[in-house]
């Protein structure tokens, strides 16, 4: 058991992923690090891409893609906070595209800063679920 | 002497009344439980939430640069009101003690001298303001848990309250909704949003200090808090509106109950007048007859 984390994720609506695994790969947002027992106690903010959860034989299990959040690590025990999350294999491939597209345009179409701000966050989540799509074979 | 038929409609639609009533209190049971199990389903997400925070904040507690969602802007002239309520009524005090409140504290902000500004989530806040505050009304939201309750939903007002925050247009904001305690106890809670006041900061500082030097943060504590700050609005938003829908139901719930009991009571003492009309027509027909017969 001490060679395993304790993984959570939680979005605001229910608890959505509770084991211990081997090791957790999370894109945070100055690089990606992947969380083994032991780690050091670290909070950090997640950037749009996908958390990878694996075995102890180093095994991709789950592949859950998230909008952005924050991690928190403390002790054997790992909390991704993450507003959205899905799994990879859930992902629509026709509305990926589709809410890539919508991104791009209302990116154009945008008005003033705030709107450029809000069209280009959506625009990098848009890019990473694709991203994560394309990478489905790690 | 009341007519008979006229006793037996007026039972007849009572005993509809009660079965509406019934009905409604049937399923606002049922969506008490649905709320309930979705403002626990909201609990993990919030506790962590708030130990990072509390962490975070204690970390930053003295010094001057932090930020503006959490430090505030300084004064504390112009407020802003968020008065939750339901988009309907029938659910007993539930929205006139909401309102009452939100009356109250506008009229103490205003003899203060402060300016006051309200944004109302749901349609009753609105109807019941605006006779009094309709020039301070800045902005109404409808329709917000239809037909779920959805954090998508809370994120969009948090963003809303965010973007009047930074474009300069109050300086503290406060929610007001009910916080369900039992289905026939709700509380009416004024809580201020901005600048954001932790709830436990005060009574285990020395603790989560201790805590807070334990962490590394990624990248940095001010950039995680300037993100943390407005999710951590998102999530009090969803937490009051969850709070609030259960209330509701559970308000709805105890109103109706009382309907459906006086509805019987009604018909209890309708049905004695019912009867006792009749066995007084019966008896006067009797004598009516006896004393012709006498007559012959």
């Amino acid at each position: 058991m001490a060679d395993q984390v304790h993984f959570e994720l939680v979005s605001p609506e229910r608890l959505m992923f509770s084991a211990n695994v081997g090791e957790v790969i999370i894109p945070g947002t100055e690089g990606d690090f992947g969380v083994l027992a032991g780690h050091s106690n670290l909070v950090s903010t997640v950037r749009p891409g996908v958390i990878n959860i694996l075995d102890e034989s180093a095994r991709i299990t789950d592949r859950i893609f998230v909008e952005g959040g924050f991690a928190e690590v403390n002790g054997s025990s790992c909390t991704v906070l993450a507003e959205r999350a899905q799994k990879v294999d859930d992902i629509d491939r026709l509305k990926a595209d589709q809410a890539l597209a919508d991104a791009r345009e209302d990116l154009q179409d945008a008005k003033n800063d705030v709107e450029r701000a809000a069209a280009a966050a959506a625009l990098e989540i848009a890019e990473a679920r694709i991203h994560a799509l394309a990478t489905s074979v790690y | 002497m009341p007519n008979l038929k006229d006793l037996k409609i007026r039972i007849n639609s009572t005993k509809n009344t009660q079965k509406i009533t019934s009905a409604m209190k049937m399923v606002s049971a049922a969506k008490l439980r649905r709320a309930q199990e979705q403002a626990v389903a909201a609990r993990p997400y919030a506790e962590r939430m708030e130990r990072v925070l509390g962490s975070l904040a204690a970390s930053m507690a003295g010094k001057d640069n932090a930020p503006a969602l959490l430090a505030g802007t300084g004064s504390d002239q112009v407020h802003l009101l968020v008065v939750m309520t339901s988009d309907r009524g029938l659910c007993g005090a539930f929205n006139s003690s909401i309102v009452r409140q939100a009356r109250k504290m506008a009229r103490d902000l205003k003899a203060n001298g402060k300016t006051v500004n309200i944004l109302t989530v749901g349609r009753k806040a609105k109807e019941q303001l605006k006779r009094e505050f309709q020039p301070l009304i800045v902005g109404s939201i409808e329709d917000v848990g239809k037909p779920r309750l959805t954090f998508d939903a809370a994120a969009k007002i948090a963003v809303q309250i965010r973007h009047m925050f930074e474009a300069g247009e109050f300086d503290v904001c406060t929610i007001i909704y009910n916080k369900f305690k039992s289905a026939i106890a709700q509380i009416v809670t004024p809580q201020q949003l901005i600048p954001f006041a932790l709830a436990s900061a005060n009574e285990n500082n020395a603790a989560k200090t201790a805590d807070a030097q334990l962490y590394e943060y990624e990248p940095d504590e001010e950039s995680i808090l300037a993100d943390l700050l407005p999710r951590n609005m998102s999530m009090q938003v969803y937490r009051a509106l969850l709070e609030n829908a259960a209330s509701e139901h559970g308000a709805r719930m105890t109103a109706m109950d009382n309907a459906t009991r006086n509805a019987g009571e009604m018909i209890n003492k309708l049905t004695i007048n019912y009867n006792r009309t009749r066995q007084a027509n019966i008896t006067k027909e009797l004598i009516e007859i006896i004393s012709g017969a006498e007559a012959v």
